[in-house]
């Protein structure tokens, strides 16, 4: 039970002692979880966009696959990502292997399936009223995108801070693709893994609360943007 | 559209995430010469690279040493796979397969620590003060619980030696053995929560101990025989196999780990007061 105790007195200092290696795992973490979180935005509401508005054969079938994708596990994420960064694999030249860009595209496999799920899901709830009034109002393709993706901003939200939660707390990929090389790949959670299997129960735990912290001001920042939207 | 702009701050947040984006990139490529390895995590786990090796050869050289920690058998797969430029390894009979199959060169003998088998302070088997095939034929006459770390590493392949040293098949099914798949220090933690023996190496034991206050619930029974010595090498990435293989920082690095001031470094380091690498290279 210390180790519960000590851990939350820990996590004080390493934040606030501005112990450089939490800070590196941090920086990495931040790192890693925006350029995947990003990626799964750009790439995920458009696609869900086009999965909720049309209709079209195979429409359920699709949303079935999407489905399943959520419960991808992270290590066989890592594993396939592994294999293709390897120097063995097929993408092995681009030599992205243990680096932030090669843990966020196994990070970007991670979320997508959510945002795009997330945003069908959102298209296809809101008012059925709001397609033909922008059909009369003249509005082209691209404006209606747009503005659909408006209407339906705060479902998209909680489909990035849904996203951005299994990102930034998976450690399979991390793990596999960035190999946990400290200074560089290190993210909080493998750093967590490390001092586990060290027996460090403590720092361990500290860690994982720094983690929190990290993920709480994340998600005030959100509730912040969602305020300033509103009004 | 512009309306919309100026209410929902879309592209100021847009040109914030493109920015921290591009540091991102940055972070992650290396400035500065780099030689990529995979090791044990006994290198790693008690701090001989992190807190020695690593610093000095930055310091002596000016190259960086990245590393990955894993398991034996997993480490030699990445250098086969060419993801490294060099491993430093315990298993020399799989190291020896590598050398065979033409993906690892120049194997360069560094250091060696030894490894102990511990169990309960009761030792239900009797096997205190044993040589290590006595005492591995008593554990498995009297089905005594043995954890194994059964994760293919170093350690692992050690232990399974020691089953065919004491001439008995390697357990695997039965009900006594207890394979983790993880790595030692969680294997010792199952061991402790089942009162069962294992064997680890002294490293880890150091640190076990450490972390109950030099008052351990499993104590060392059979140390010293000499099949529980455990040889660390270093083998470089065969430069004609993979192309990308930073050879030369491979073998600087090997000539640097025998020269007579780092051996002597790495006879010097101290986990917790206690010495845990003898250096031998010849």
């Amino acid at each position: 039970m210390d180790y519960l105790l000590n851990g939350f007195i820990r996590a004080f200092g390493l934040l606030f002692g501005g112990d450089p290696e939490t800070f590196s795992a941090i920086w990495t973490t931040v790192a890693v979880s925006t350029l995947s979180i990003v990626a799964c935005l750009a790439a995920g509401i458009p696609l869900g966009f086009l999965l909720g508005h049309n209709d079209f054969r195979g429409k359920k079938a699709l949303r079935t696959v999407v489905d399943t994708l959520l419960s991808f596990p992270t290590v066989v994420i890592g594993l396939v990502v592994y294999a293709f960064l390897s120097n063995r694999g097929p993408l092995g030249d681009l030599e992205l292997l243990f680096t932030i860009p090669g843990i966020a595209i196994g990070q970007f496999m991670l979320g997508m399936p959510i945002v795009v799920a997330m945003t069908a899901n959102a298209v296809e709830s809101q008012d059925r009223r709001l397609k033909p009034t922008l059909i009369t109002l003249g509005a082209s393709k691209r404006q209606m995108l747009t503005a659909t993706i408006l209407e339906t901003r705060y479902s998209l939200m909680l489909a990035a801070v849904a996203a951005y939660g299994r990102i930034v707390s998976e450690v399979g990929i991390s793990m596999m693709v960035g190999g946990n090389i400290k200074w560089h790949t290190r993210t909080i959670t493998t750093a967590i893994a490390l001092e586990t299997g060290k027996g460090e129960f403590d720092t361990g735990i500290a860690l994982g609360m720094v983690l929190l912290a990290v993920a709480f001001a994340v998600n005030i920042g959100v509730s912040m943007l969602k305020r300033r939207a509103g009004q | 559209m512009t309306t919309y702009e100026r209410r929902y701050p879309v592209k100021s947040l847009k040109i914030a995430l493109v920015c921290l984006m591009l540091t991102a990139f940055m972070a992650g490529s290396a400035f500065a010469e780099s030689l990529m390895m995979a090791t044990t995590t006994s290198t790693a786990n008690t701090g001989l690279l992190d807190e020695l090796i690593a610093p000095k050869f930055q310091k002596d050289t000016g190259i960086e040493l990245k590393f990955v920690a894993v398991g034996t058998g997993k480490a030699l797969k990445m250098a086969d796979n060419c993801d490294v430029d060099i491993v430093l390894v315990h298993a020399p009979a799989a190291e020896q397969k590598y050398v065979d199959s033409g993906a690892l060169v120049d194997r360069k003998e560094l250091m060696y620590n030894d490894f102990v088998i511990i169990g309960p302070e009761a030792d239900p088997a009797g096997i205190k003060g044993m040589s290590v095939v006595d005492a591995m034929q008593a554990i498995a006459k009297d089905k005594a619980e043995f954890a194994s770390r059964g994760d293919d590493s170093g350690t692992n392949k050690k232990e399974i030696s020691l089953w065919k040293a004491a001439d008995m098949a390697v357990p695997d099914k039965q009900d006594w053995y207890i394979q983790t798949g993880q790595g030692m220090l969680p294997t010792i933690t199952v061991a402790t929560e089942k009162g069962a023996y294992t064997m680890t190496d002294r490293g880890t034991f150091i640190k076990f101990s450490a972390n109950h206050d030099g008052n351990p619930p499993l104590k060392v029974l059979v140390e010293g025989d000499e099949v529980l010595f455990n040889q660390y090498s270093a083998l470089a990435v065969n430069p004609e196999k993979c192309k990308k293989a930073e050879y030369k920082l491979a073998t600087k690095f090997i000539e640097w780990m025998a020269s007579p001031d780092v051996q002597k470094a790495i006879g010097d380091f101290r986990l917790l007061g206690k010495k845990l690498f003898i250096p031998n290279a010849k």
